[in-house]
């Protein structure tokens, strides 16, 4: 039942083969027993899990039910669930409950869909490896001593794991298509604006994103029908029909030109990753597709760029974290500063308090034109280089990560070499444009993404490709050992 | 490259958060290393460009002014650290 795709168990709950409670009771009795050891979630909402699971039971009987209804799914613990705890990975949030649902979580809920817990993931979404977590690292199924990838690391090793069948995550350079390649699973980011960040606790407000995960894009589609919405809420939500996501999976790819940036196939990247993803170019040609080299000339100043507007924008969201209206508090404080600085220092881990000041430096007095300013002028170079290559091209591909998973502290003492895990991801976030990855290969094991990027609001055509990419291989379909399938 | 102390101080203080020595030279180092990586970003030609404040050069939508929320103080404030009389409560900011 958990080897179950979200369509599967679909069509299973339509023709009664089983019902909600029987999945849900399923997926909850895995996490108990697998989960110790994947550490792939913060909360589990047993008793609402099973509530919901009822409740849907009978809209499924009454045959009114939407599409979602009675499918269980996890939602990174970054979105506001009312009455359940969102922690963000921080020990700052570890005692927030909120009095809201994200617009996401609400989406979800009036579908029916049945929420099993909260993900684990790097503390306020800042990491490449979930090892930043206050709740601890989470373990990549495929290879427990290496990275699932972050910041949504717990989304994917659970979905990796057949812990749940689909999960909400969240994306700022690159933190749902990494963990997506690392974790064998598939995973796309929205173009800016798709998705509503209402609800959504912010890291940085320019580049966020919320999207789905799930093992397939036929999946992936069925959740983001749910996902987006145009929202009064969020002002930077775009007011723009969703398209039926799902009605052109099964288009063929005749004549499609792909874009294969050259940039993104050079030094650094694993020779094992880069065979796995031009095998894979090759079945998209054997599909009638056309490969078309391009050049993206301003990547590598996107590493960069990321890490001043990021930083930034995250120490102006994060300092409304200080002690007097929820979240964590300091014992004691003798005044007002020593409140907001021990509350802070004792509330944030270290990758955090190290973004902030990055991010308060570059926006100080003195520094603003030469940091952010100029940040912000470089990516319009990423997003010019981007409007030139999709004149020629319709969607472009590459590998979504240099390597496969590495080990845990691996990149511990050097930040700036897993800043460089971004490297391929960075710039679809800078330019706002969509971005997907789903797996392609195997090295040494371990899975490798092949990663897709299309033009605004392109979401349908991206998930087309990748759909028919899943029909002619089964990448898609394999699983780690040791999850007991 | 390496930040100095009073610098990571100054930071510390507009960031609000209380920094032991110990820590401040660790994250001096951390955070030179990382303003190495960002001044690459000094060798772009960017001349001629504005700053990329939104990828589809959308603006700000406004809406009537006119009320539409209900107060939620009772729920905001049930998960508040410290409240009395429907005031979150602070340590004396003025003697």
């Amino acid at each position: 039942m958990h080897n179950l795709t979200i369509t599967e168990l679909i069509n299973g709950l339509k023709k009664r083969v089983f019902s909600s409670t029987e999945i849900t009771q399923h997926f909850l009795s895995r996490i108990k027993t697998l989960d110790p050891l994947y550490n792939s979630l913060i909360s589990v909402t047993e008793a609402q899990a099973l509530k919901s699971a009822q409740t849907a039971d009978t809209q499924l009987a009454q045959g009114n039910a939407s599409e979602l209804c009675g499918i269980p799914l996890v939602h990174k613990d970054i979105f506001c669930t009312q009455g359940v705890r969102t922690s963000c990975g921080s020990k700052m949030l570890d005692n927030f409950v909120p009095p809201y649902n994200a617009t996401v979580v609400e989406n979800f809920r009036n579908s029916g869909a049945v929420m099993l817990g909260k993900t684990n993931m790097d503390e306020f979404a800042m990491g490449s490896s979930n090892e930043t977590s206050f709740y601890g690292a989470v373990k990549n199924p495929w290879a427990i001593d290496s990275v699932p990838g972050g910041s949504s690391g717990g989304s994917a090793a659970a979905i990796a794991a057949r812990l749940t069948p689909g999960a909400t995550a969240t994306d700022t350079g690159g933190s749902i298509r990494q963990p997506a390649a690392l974790c064998g699973i598939t995973g796309l980011k929205p173009t800016y604006g798709r998705v509503s960040r209402w609800g959504m606790i912010a890291f940085a407000s320019s580049l966020d994103q919320g999207g789905p995960m799930a093992r397939t894009a036929e999946d992936c589609a069925l959740l983001l029908n749910c996902m987006a919405s145009y929202d009064e809420k969020d002002s930077t939500c775009i007011d723009r029909p969703v398209p039926n996501y799902s009605a052109s999976l099964g288009d063929s790819v005749k004549g499609l030109r792909i874009g294969i940036p050259k940039e993104y196939f050079s030094e650094g990247l694993n020779p094992g990753t880069e065979k796995a993803v031009r095998d894979s170019l090759t079945e998209y040609e054997k599909l009638g597709a056309e490969l078309v080299e391009i050049s993206l000339p301003n990547t590598a100043l996107s590493v960069p760029a990321y890490y001043v507007i990021a930083p930034a924008e995250a120490s102006a969201n994060l300092s409304r974290f200080d002690g007097v209206r929820y979240g964590h508090r300091c014992e004691n404080p003798k005044d007002l500063e020593d409140l907001y600085r021990r509350t802070r220092a004792e509330g944030f881990g270290d990758e955090v308090q190290r973004r902030i000041l990055i991010g308060t430096y570059c926006l100080s007095a003195g520094y603003y034109d030469a940091y952010y300013g100029k940040a912000q002028q470089v990516r319009e170079l990423i997003r010019q280089d981007f409007n030139q290559a999709f004149e020629k091209v319709d969607l472009i591909m590459g590998p979504t990560c240099p390597s496969p998973a590495f080990k845990f502290g691996a990149k511990g003492n050097d930040p700036v070499a897993m800043y460089l895990e971004d490297i391929y991801t960075i710039s679809t976030n800078l330019a706002g444009l969509p971005g997907m990855s789903l797996p392609c290969g195997l090295v040494d094991n371990k899975p490798v993404g092949l990663q897709i990027i299309g033009n605004y609001f392109d979401e349908a055509r991206m998930l087309n490709a990748a759909h028919q990419f899943q029909q002619a291989t089964d990448w898609h379909q394999l699983a780690p050992a040791g999850i007991q399938l | 490259m390496s930040i100095e102390k009073k610098t990571i101080e100054n930071l510390a203080t507009l960031a609000r958060l209380s920094i032991d020595d110990e820590r401040a030279e660790e994250i001096s180092k951390r955070l030179g290393s990382v303003l190495e990586l960002v001044d690459q970003l000094q060798a772009a030609d960017t001349s001629g460009l504005s700053d990329m404040h939104h990828p589809l050069k959308e603006t700000q939508r406004l809406r009537e002014d006119c009320v539409t929320e209900t107060s939620q103080k009772e729920a905001f404030q049930a998960i508040a650290p410290d409240v009395e009389n429907g005031l979150y409560l602070v340590p004396k900011v003025i003697d």
